[in-house]
């Protein structure tokens, strides 16, 4: 058993909102291991991108004990986690996040610097990235001058350039279309088994989750299942984990999002991939 | 690496945003510029006026009734040539002793005629006072014994009066007497803003029957050595409060006058650089608002940023670099259109203006310094952000 890329030990996260607190974890305990494909599912305000922002050290939990790439995050100083985030953590967003009037191996090569690369070799390493999720030709292209999927691919790249030991990816197809969402998955899958980085993927699109080897359906605040099953189609049982309760949250998703987050205002393609209507970033708490 | 990080990214930014870069620094580039041309200018008229008060002569000691302070009003005089006697024993040579007697008076030569000041002065006043004649003589200690009309003409006087003739030898009229121009003076021209070319020296006995009056305004010494002019200053202020109990007298040296012209030029220059310090402030805040904005417009770049490892600290010293470089271009700027704006001032004016090293520093010293100030609490602002919340802005 290797060292857990990730550790959870009854975290929560609690929100002061006009002084009124809000409760959007409410003791999760989980590991991620290296190299494992896990799917995060759940309902908008489900807490789903609470867990996600807490396991990519973004945020700190109010309670519990969190542990990434074997480090404890509350021992951590502000400076110290963001070194930590640089040397243990990719992320893809829903929204891409690339910085705008910036080449693609230049956005690739952002986390470098914060790790204090020296240009050449950032642009190196950065260059060599890009192709290795087929944009070897757009190096010098600006995020307007992409697709979508490029601009998606340009972001993973700019995730897994650091080799970090965990890539988490918050809808990472949310705003792409079905053909084009496909690719990005299977991007995303051939790097995790190519690399042996963890990928952590959160989404609330069934058949997207249903591909990962491990599905955490994540409700008010809590972990309400974490299965684990054999890559789909390699072993005889196949088929989906059906204990997961994740497709009775589904009716939830759909008319009651959080507050702020009206449905489908993402404007992604829902009709192409899932039944569900696509919310933003998704409600945190 | 992450310095030169965040000077690519701080002069991109100023790249992307040109016009709004330019407005921002248009406060800062006219607040150095009117400090530089403001101190030039203080710092140019104090240069001429000591050039013009050290071109009087040397050593020189002047002796009045009455305090020389501001404010004070000026008091008639109660000397005449027996004090000069008198002064002249304390001196010990009569030859370093000028006086004066000065009224207005019009001057005229045929159908020409020229409103100037007449001065009554000793034979001595070329060898005390720096002045030299053009043509012809000065006056002579018998002109003056003899009470002779005889005149020495500034060179305004001479030009006007005589356009086209010698005026050498020709008769003026002052104040309706006539007397016989012996000399002219070479031009000297504005002196603490007096036309020193624009007088008439008569004999102090003419002038004294001239007016009806025996007073004189005033005596000038030139003393020996520099180091005993304050004493002998004293000593003649003794002899003639010995004379005239009832009249404060005041021996001034050059000194004196350039400290008093000094302090009042200095605090003149001050509150003109103090008025170009509040443009030069008002342009730091526009500073500080510019960033404000640029920092919430770039709130999802930061959010990213910080998630992909940049600390507190990075993100910071990137809006701090940002602003520096808003006031450094600025401030650059302003300075060479400070220094240009000078440079014409005082060539094609008669302002003058002199551009010195450490108003240049000053100015950009402040200037870069406004930036630091004024994009100190952006820049933690920034530094500071919460990614989750940054990474979802709009």
């Amino acid at each position: 058993m290797t060292v857990a890329a990730v550790e959870a030990v009854d975290v929560s996260r609690t929100y002061e909102l006009d002084g009124v607190s809000v409760s959007a974890l409410r003791g999760v305990s989980l590991t991620i291991d290296q190299g494992e494909y896990v799917a995060v599912i759940g309902p908008s305000g489900s807490g789903k991108s609470t867990l996600m922002h807490l396991l990519g050290g973004l945020d700190r939990p109010t309670g519990g004990r969190l542990v990434i790439g074997g480090r404890d995050v509350a021992s951590l100083t502000a400076p110290e986690l963001a070194t930590l985030r640089n040397e243990t953590i990719g992320f893809v967003f829903q929204a891409f996040h690339l910085l705008a009037r910036t080449s693609a191996v230049d956005n690739v090569a952002l986390p470098l610097v914060y790790r204090g690369v020296g240009a050449r070799q950032r642009r190196e390493r950065a260059a060599a990235m890009l192709g290795r999720v087929g944009l070897g030709h757009r190096l010098h292209h600006r995020p307007n001058q992409l697709s979508g999927g490029e601009q998606q691919r340009v972001a993973i790249a700019r995730a897994l350039v650091t080799e970090p030991a965990v890539l988490l990816a918050d809808e990472p197809t949310g705003n792409l279309d079905s053909a084009t969402g496909e690719a990005v998955l299977e991007l995303l899958e051939r790097l995790n088994a190519e690399s042996g980085v963890a990928l952590v993927m959160v989404t609330h699109d069934q058949e997207v989750a249903a591909r990962a080897h491990r599905r955490i359906a994540v409700r008010d605040g809590l972990i309400r299942s974490d299965t684990r099953h054999d890559r789909p189609g390699s072993a005889g049982s196949g088929a989906p984990a059906t204990l997961d309760p994740a497709p009775s949250a589904e009716p939830r998703s759909a008319s009651g999002s959080g507050p702020g987050h009206p449905p489908g205002g993402s404007g992604g393609a829902a009709g192409a991939t899932g039944r569900l209507p696509r919310t933003g970033a998704g409600g945190a708490g | 690496m992450r310095v030169a990080e965040a000077w690519r990214v701080a002069l991109d930014a100023l790249r992307a945003n040109r016009m709004r870069s330019l407005l921002t620094m248009l406060g800062v580039i006219i607040g150095v510029a009117s400090v530089v041309i403001l101190v030039a200018i203080g710092t140019g008229t104090k240069q001429q006026v000591e050039q013009q008060v050290e071109g009087l002569g040397s050593n020189l000691l002047l002796v009045v009734p009455g305090k020389i302070e501001v404010g004070t009003a000026p008091v008639v005089s109660p000397l005449d040539l027996k004090d000069v006697d008198a002064v002249s024993r304390v001196v010990g040579d009569p030859g370093r002793v000028a006086v004066t007697v000065a009224s207005g008076a019009t001057a005229r030569a045929g159908n020409r005629s020229d409103f100037t000041t007449v001065q009554g002065v000793l034979e001595t006043t070329p060898s005390v006072f720096t002045r030299s004649l053009s043509r012809g003589r000065y006056l002579t200690g018998a002109d003056v014994d003899t009470s002779r009309r005889v005149a020495v003409l500034g060179a305004s006087v001479a030009r006007t009066l005589f356009p086209e003739r010698d005026p050498l030898g020709q008769q003026v009229t002052l104040a309706g007497v006539r007397f016989r121009v012996i000399g002219v003076f070479a031009p000297l021209g504005q002196s603490l803003g007096v036309d020193r070319d624009d007088e008439v020296h008569v004999p102090v006995t003419a002038a004294q029957r001239l007016w009806g009056t025996q007073r004189i305004d005033g005596i000038a010494v030139k003393a020996p050595d520099r180091e005993r002019i304050d004493q002998l200053g004293e000593r003649i202020v003794a002899e003639l409060s010995r004379r005239h109990p009832d009249t404060e007298f005041s021996a001034v040296t050059q000194q004196q006058i350039l400290g008093v012209l000094g302090d009042i030029l200095g605090v003149l220059t001050g509150v003109l650089a103090a008025i170009a310090g509040i443009s030069l402030l008002v342009g730091g805040v526009g500073v500080s608002n510019i960033m404000l904005v640029s920092v919430r417009e770039r709130t999802r770049e930061i959010g990213l940023r910080k998630a992909v490892g940049a600390r507190p600290r990075d993100i910071g010293v990137q809006f701090l670099l940002e602003a520096v470089l808003l006031t450094s271009i600025g401030g650059l700027t302003g300075m060479a259109l400070g220094v240009g704006t000078a440079l014409l001032v005082d060539a094609f004016s008669p302002i003058p203006a002199a551009i010195t090293w450490w108003s240049l520093a000053l100015a950009f010293g402040v200037s870069a310094a406004v930036g630091i100030v004024f994009g100190v609490v952006p820049a933690q602002r920034a530094g500071r952000l919460d990614p989750v919340v940054a990474l979802r802005a709009e």
